[in-house]
């Protein structure tokens, strides 16, 4: 197997683990909450801090501090027939890249990577525009990844928000 | 359609209708800007945002940009974000530290200035020998023209004249204070250092008005309060454990109108308005119980009880503010143009009280207010509509106000409506505003 020499972590891992990603960004744009539920672990949380610096989602503000049911419950929300901001029509479009892996559990596969995205999110006949890094903790799990950690730096953490975000980004 | 200037301003405002003017016209807003927020006592930020010597926030009153910041003898001042040399923003960041040597350092031309905004430094001094003497005021950056303080809220006021800060409030004003700090054990509270800031396409009243409409939750939020109900019965059926309280508050934006009709709305002079009742965040778990302990031996049983079963749930402080108490959350309001406003969104820990009771506000604070929020995306997109309607030209010209309108009870300048769902708050606000808009008072 060829090895990447400077970071020591296989190709066949930076492949899978790109797929991944890609099938992520995927499920978000076209909507597919099941799935989208599937791709994390059972305590898996979807994180997107408050501030640059912040080592933590725990006790402290945070834009996106969500756990499974928390998701479930904003996946019930915005697919309610009386969810009324959502009716104008709702559409994103991610690419992700720069994926890079930053740490790896040799015994069971587990892996910390980073990644850059870019968004768009075309709502009321207007585009809006996101974009940051995502950092994933990953476990290996029946041949394929589950996250147990996504966390998600936008760089305009400080805001302000032209309006705000009703699904993860 | 520009607003006919020449026209009465006060003739927009009738006893149970207004005109959409009052929400659309540019002219009008202009007006709002000189005569209401110009002259009355405008929130800036709270004490503990400023902890340090050289810290700094900036905010808007109207279109003046300011800083709210603290000197090294622990002074708080507010300053107009402005250099008396060349004119330029001297804090170009939301917020941040002046330095070690606790001064303002303008980046064009190196002009120095005290926390107090007075001169300190700048360069070239030769050139104003004999010509200035530094230590004339218009070499200053300017101080607003009044500043004051209830209970570590700083306000300031852009007009020399008017009424002292705690008259303007009065009680109705003030409970919005008191009943946060009341419920620390050592009487005060401390901001939680985060800002969120969101825009909305939409007039200032209509968030205002928004607050106090008891109609619109579980219409408005009906989506939210079905899906936070639905998650309470999968958490427990999976866990085994009660959900977390944070879903009973989203739970209860879609309460019955019933529960809704039992609250009241309370109108105050200057347009501050309460809504008494609705969340009674007194059950009796451990996080509530730990509470009263502290509150008692602080306070002694009899006042504590009192303090505790203060249930006001929303006080706005007209024009700049809506205040949760109990959940310790507080908006600051900026007007940016007549469809345009800036929420500034903060929370508060309460002193000496246990951890869970904060937990408690930030649940409301992530589930409400953050930037993700699943309450507010509705009412926000709701703003927007209106501001979409009522600025077109054709359509009809005017807002109803009707709802229980002539029902409120008037005692001693104090109007307490029929029913929590009365638009008693709307018609206060707006009496408020016209009396501001005729007189300028």
């Amino acid at each position: 197997m060829p090895k990447n020499k400077t970071l020591n972590f296989s190709v066949e891992v930076q492949q899978n683990v790109e797929q991944f990603l890609y099938k992520q960004a995927d499920i978000l744009d076209e909507r597919n909450w099941e799935a989208w539920l599937e791709l994390f672990t059972n305590d898996g949380k979807y994180w997107m801090p408050a501030h640059p610096e912040q080592k933590t989602g725990d006790g402290l503000p945070n834009i996106f501090y969500e756990d499974r049911y928390l998701m479930d419950m904003r996946i019930r929300r915005v697919e309610h027939p009386y969810a009324h901001s959502q009716k104008a029509g709702h559409r994103t479009s991610h690419v992700v890249s720069n994926v890079m892996i930053e740490s790896e559990d040799k015994k069971n596969g587990n892996l910390v990577c980073s990644s850059r995205f870019h968004m768009i999110e075309y709502r009321l006949e207007k585009q809006r525009y996101f974009g940051g890094k995502y950092t994933h903790s990953l476990e290996r799990i029946d041949n394929s990844y589950r996250i147990k950690l996504q966390r998600v730096d936008i760089a305009n953490v400080e805001g302000p928000f032209d309006y705000v975000m009703q699904v993860w980004l | 359609m520009p607003y006919d200037q020449d026209f009465d301003l006060s003739t927009l405002v009738e006893d149970d209708r207004v005109h959409k003017a009052c929400y659309a016209d540019e002219a009008v807003y202009e007006k709002e800007l000189e005569n209401i927020f110009y002259k009355s006592w405008i929130y800036i930020g709270h004490e503990s945002q400023v902890l340090n010597a050289g810290d700094y926030w900036t905010t808007w009153v109207g279109k003046e940009r300011m800083i709210l910041c603290r000197d090294d003898k622990g002074g708080v001042h507010v300053l107009y974000n402005r250099c008396p040399h060349h004119g330029a923003l001297i804090c170009n960041n939301h917020t941040g530290n002046s330095g070690n040597k606790h001064a303002f350092r303008c980046p064009y031309h190196a002009w120095q200035f005290n926390m107090d905004g007075s001169l300190r430094n700048l360069p070239m001094k030769d050139g104003y020998e004999g010509i200035i003497d530094l230590t004339d005021p218009q070499l200053q950056m300017k101080r607003a023209e009044r500043q004051s303080t209830y209970r570590g809220f700083v306000f300031a006021s852009l007009c020399k004249d008017g009424p002292d800060l705690e008259t303007w409030l009065g009680a109705g004003g003030k409970s919005a204070f008191d009943d946060i700090c009341n419920r620390s054990p050592d009487g005060e509270c401390e901001i939680v250092a985060n800002c969120f800031r969101i825009i909305q396409h939409s007039n200032w009243k209509t968030f205002l008005e928004n607050q106090l409409d008891a109609v619109h939750p579980s219409i408005t939020h009906h989506s939210t309060g079905d899906a936070a109900s639905q998650m309470q019965k999968v958490y427990t059926k999976e866990t085994g454990e009660d959900p977390p309280m944070g879903y009973q508050f989203l739970a209860d934006f879609a309460l019955p109108y019933e529960v809704w009709d039992s609250l009241d709305t309370i109108g105050h002079p200057f347009g501050h308005t309460q809504l008494a009742g609705y969340m009674g965040l007194r059950p009796r778990d451990p996080v509530t119980l730990a509470h009263e302990k502290v509150l008692t031996e602080a306070y002694g049983k009899k006042r504590m009880d009192e303090i505790l079963s203060t249930n006001i749930h929303h006080v706005l402080v007209y024009p700049c503010l809506s205040v949760q108490p109990p959940l310790q959350q507080l908006r600051a309001v900026r007007p940016l143009a007549a469809n345009k406003t800036l929420t500034e969104i903060w929370h508060f820990k309460l002193k000496g009280a246990p951890e869970g009771i904060y937990e408690r506000s930030l649940a409301y604070y992530y589930l409400v207010n953050s930037p993700s929020t699943m309450v507010n995306a509705d009412d926000l997109n709701n703003f927007r509509a209106v501001q979409d309607g009522l600025s077109l030209t054709g359509g009809g010209d005017w807002v109803s106000l009707h709802r229980n309108a002539g029902q409120d009870t008037v005692e001693n300048g104090i109007t307490t409506s029929i029913t929590g769902m009365s638009e008693q708050p709307m018609r206060n606000m707006f009496a408020a505003w016209k009396e501001y808009m005729s007189t300028g008072a």
